[in-house]
C-alpha cells in the first residue's frame, strides 16, 4: 500500500543574506520588522523532496503546512507552486507568535498528521534563524514515530523508508517504518525554481485556514528568552614569524 | 492581500501606485520572485563569462524554457505559461538584470518570433511553429532589417514570387538577432512591389534551410552572447503554407509585433538599468573616500537619486504598456514611450554607473562596463529612439486633431 499523503511542515525565516540584522535596543530579541522574510532554505528542499516522491508515484499527495501571521500564507503558495497539492495554514500571531518555539509548532504538526493521516511528514532539519534543530525531532517524539533526520538521501521501500543521514562521523544508513518524520538536510537535493505554469496552477490550489486550539494544542511557552545580545567584536590578531613563536604565545596565554 | 487574479481586468494604474506594499498582484509577485532568484543564481555568476566569449546560453534558456518563459503569452493547450503581458515584462526585466544578452534572447522568442505567429498564424501553424519553441530547446528569429533598410522598414528589396506550389524568396536581411542560433524565422518579403508598403507579405522559414545561409556573425559592442548576423536568401523555396497571415499584410504584421516588442526591449532595459543602479548603490555604501562612504557625498546621491528615478518612471510606463494591452485597449504610444524612457534610462544608468564606480567602472572586474555596453543597442533595435518620437507625436496628433 503506497502512502497516501506526506506532510512538509514549512517555517517562514529571516532572509539569510540580509546584510544587517540588529539586536533589539531592550536586547529582547532581534528587529525583525521590515526586514525580508522567505521560506527556510531546509524546508525549500523539504518540499522539493516531497514533490520528487510524488512524482515518482511513491506517494499520492503532498501539503504544504505552516504556522504564523498571514505572511505565512505567501510561504504556502510558495510550496504549492513548487508542486505541492493543498496547503493548511495554521494561524498564530502577535504575543502567541512571538513565544512560539520547535515544542508548540511541534505539537501542532503532530496534531496536524494525526489528524490526516499523513504517511510522511518531512521538514527542514532547521530554521536558519534560530538554528534549534528540534522541531521534527520533537514532532516524531510527540507522536511516537520513527525519525530519520539529517537526510541526504530518501528511498521508499514498500513499508519502510530508507534514510542516509549525515553525522559527525560520515553518513548512517538506517531503515524505518512508516508512518515516520524526516528532516531535510543540504545536500539532499537542490530546489527547483517554481515554473510559471505551476505558479498559475497554484492559484487554484485550496490553503485551508485553523488555529491552535481547533487542534487543541497549547500555546504556551515553557521557555523564556531572558537576554539577546549580539556576538562580541572580533578582536584583531597578532602575526608571529615563526612556529616557535606560535607556540610560545599559545603556551603564554594559557591555551596549551 | 490583492486578490490579483489574472481573470480580472488589471486594477489601474493609480491603485498600484497608492498602494505600495500591495504593489503588483500575488501571482506575478511570485513570478517575478522565481524569474530573479533564477536571474541571481544562475544567470548573474556567469554573466561575465557569456560576454567575454560571446557565448549563446544554451543551457539556460532550455532552463528558463522549462520553466515556462521562453512562451510566457502563449496558451497553456499549445505549451506556454497562459500568463499575461505584464507577467511578461516583469519576467524579462527580472532575466536580463541578470543578463543582458539572456534577457534579449527571451524577448526577441517572445515577441518578435511567436508573437506574430500566436495573433496571425492558423491553428496548424501555432502547432507547428509555436509548440516546439515553448520549451528553450529552440529559439526564433525575425528577420525584417535589411542592408539597405532599418528605420525605412516598407522599403523591403528581399522578393518572394510563386512557382507552382512553393515561394521562392531571394535577398538579405541585416542585423538579425538570434541567428546563429535559432531554429526558424518568421521573414518579410515583398511579394507585389507595386503596392509598397502594402505587397510586402510574412513568411515562416525553418532553419537551416536549403536556400537559406547566414553571414558572419558580428561583433558587437554589447548583448555579446546573442548571435548577431545576415540572413541570405538565394532562391529559397517554402510551401505555400508558410505564409503568414493573407498576401500583403506583411508590413501591418511587422508594426503590430513590433509595437508588443517594445514592451519587451523596455523591459530589457530596465533591466539593464536596475543592475547599473544596484551595482552603483552598493559601491556606493562600500567605497569610501574623503573619510567616509562615498554615499555620503551629495554629488553621487544626486546621480543615485536620478538614475532611480529615470528607472522607476520608465518602468510605470512600461507596466501601463503592459496593463493596456492585456486589456485589448490601444497601446501604440504608451508602448513607444516605455521603449523610449526605459533605453534611455539604460543608456544613463549604465553611463552614470561607471561615473559613480570611478576607474573601477572602466575595468571588467565590475559589472558597470558590461551594463554601459548592453544598454547602448536599446536605443536601436526594435525602433530607433528616433522613430520612436516620431510613433508618439504621431500618436498624439491625431489625439489633438480637429
Amino acid at each position: 500500500m503506497s502512502p497516501a499523503s506526506v506532510f512538509v511542515c514549512l517555517s517562514l525565516t529571516l532572509l539569510s543574506d540580509y546584510p544587517v540584522i540588529r539586536v533589539k535596543p531592550d536586547n529582547s530579541g532581534v528587529v525583525t520588522d521590515g526586514v525580508k522574510h522567505s521560506m527556510n532554505p531546509f524546508c525549500e528542499i523539504a518540499v522539493e523532496e516531497a514533490v520528487k516522491l510524488k512524482e515518482k508515484k511513491f506517494i499520492k499527495e503532498v501539503v504544504a503546512v505552516s504556522c504564523g501571521p498571514t505572511q505565512v500564507t505567501e510561504t504556502i503558495r510558495t510550496a504549492l507552486a513548487m508542486g505541492c497539492d493543498r496547503g493548511i495554514h495554521v494561524e498564530v500571531s502577535g504575543k502567541d507568535y512571538e513565544a512560539m518555539g520547535p515544542l508548540q509548532i511541534a505539537k501542532i504538526f503532530a496534531a496536524l498528521a494525526k489528524k490526516e493521516e499523513a504517511s510522511l511528514v518531512i521538514l527542514g532539519k532547521q530554521a536558519i534563524d534560530d538554528d534549534c534543530n528540534q522541531t521534527g525531532q520533537m514532532t516524531a517524539a510527540l507522536l511516537d514515530w520513527p525519525q530519520g533526520t539529517f537526510a541526504s538521501e530518501v528511498t521508499i521501500d514498500g513499508e519502510k523508508v530508507k534514510v542516509v543521514r549525515e553525522i559527525d562521523g560520515g553518513l548512517e544508513t538506517i531503515k524505518i517504518s512508516m508512518p515516520a518524520v524526516l528532516t531535510a538536510d543540504l545536500r539532499l537535493n537542490t530546489p527547483r525554481y517554481a515554473t510559471l505554469p505551476n505558479i498559475m496552477k497554484a492559484k487554484k490550489k485550496k490553503i485551508a485556514n485553523m488555529k491552535p486550539a481547533d487542534l487543541g494544542v497549547d500555546m504556551v511557552s515553557r521557555v523564556e528568552v531572558l537576554r539577546v545580545d549580539e556576538p562580541p567584536t572580533r578582536l584583531a590578531g597578532v602575526k608571529v614569524e615563526t612556529v616557535d613563536d606560535l607556540v610560545a604565545k599559545l603556551k603564554a596565554n594559557g591555551t596549551i | 492581500c490583492p486578490s490579483g487574479s489574472l481573470s480580472h481586468p488589471h486594477r489601474g494604474i493609480l491603485e498600484l501606485c497608492q498602494e505600495p506594499s500591495a504593489e503588483l498582484p500575488e501571482m506575478h509577485q511570485m513570478m517575478r520572485q522565481t524569474c530573479r532568484d533564477y536571474a541571481d543564481r544562475e544567470l548573474g555568476p556567469i554573466a561575465g563569462k557569456l560576454d567575454k566569449e560571446h557565448l549563446f546560453p544554451a543551457q539556460q534558456v532550455r532552463e528558463l524554457g522549462a520553466m515556462g518563459v521562453m512562451a510566457i503569452e502563449v496558451p497553456e493547450a499549445l505549451g506556454g505559461a497562459g500568463m499575461d503581458y505584464l507577467a511578461y515584462s516583469l519576467a524579462v526585466e527580472e532575466i536580463s538584470r541578470g543578463c543582458g544578452s539572456t534577457g534579449c534572447v527571451v524577448s526577441v522568442n517572445n515577441s518578435l518570433y511567436i508573437g506574430p505567429i500566436l495573433k496571425f498564424g492558423t491553428q496548424k501553424q501555432k502547432e507547428q511553429w509555436i509548440t516546439p519553441f515553448t520549451t528553450g530547446e529552440k529559439v526564433g528569429c525575425f528577420a525584417l532589417s535589411e542592408p539597405g533598410n532599418g528605420s525605412d522598414a516598407g522599403a523591403a528589396s528581399t522578393l518572394a514570387r510563386q512557382e507552382g506550389e512553393e515561394w521562392v524568396l531571394n535577398g538579405t536581411k541585416a542585423w538579425i538577432t538570434n541567428s546563429w542560433d535559432a531554429s526558424a524565422t518568421v521573414i518579410f518579403a515583398t511579394t507585389d512591389k507595386s503596392l509598397k508598403h502594402k505587397g510586402i507579405s510574412a513568411f515562416l522559414v525553418p532553419m537551416p534551410h536549403p536556400g537559406l545561409s547566414l553571414g558572419k556573425k558580428e561583433d558587437k559592442l554589447g548583448i555579446r552572447a546573442t548571435s548577431t548576423a545576415n540572413l541570405i536568401l538565394e532562391d529559397c523555396r517554402i510551401p505555400l503554407g508558410n505564409m503568414l497571415g493573407s498576401r500583403g499584410s506583411g508590413f501591418k504584421i511587422a508594426m503590430q509585433t513590433l509595437d508588443s516588442g517594445r514592451i519587451g526591449i523596455a523591459s530589457q532595459a530596465l533591466g539593464i538599468a536596475q543592475a547599473a543602479l544596484d551595482c552603483a548603490a552598493d559601491y556606493a555604501h562600500k567605497r569610501t573616500a574623503f573619510g567616509a562612504p562615498i554615499g555620503k557625498l551629495q554629488a553621487v546621491q544626486f546621480k543615485l537619486a536620478d538614475m532611480a528615478v529615470a528607472v522607476e518612471s520608465a518602468r510605470l510606463l512600461t507596466w501601463k504598456a503592459a496593463m493596456l494591452k492585456d486589456a485589448k485597449k490601444p497601446f501604440t504610444k504608451e508602448a513607444a514611450m516605455a521603449k523610449l524612457a526605459a533605453s534611455e534610462a539604460a543608456t544613463f544608468c549604465g553611463h552614470q554607473s561607471i561615473q559613480v564606480l570611478g576607474g573601477m567602472g572602466y575595468v571588467t572586474d565590475m559589472p558597470a562596463e558590461r551594463h554601459y555596453r548592453d544598454a547602448r543597442i536599446t536605443e536601436i533595435y526594435e525602433g530607433t529612439s528616433e522613430i520612436q518620437r516620431l510613433v508618439i507625436a504621431g500618436q498624439l496628433l491625431k489625439e489633438y486633431a480637429s
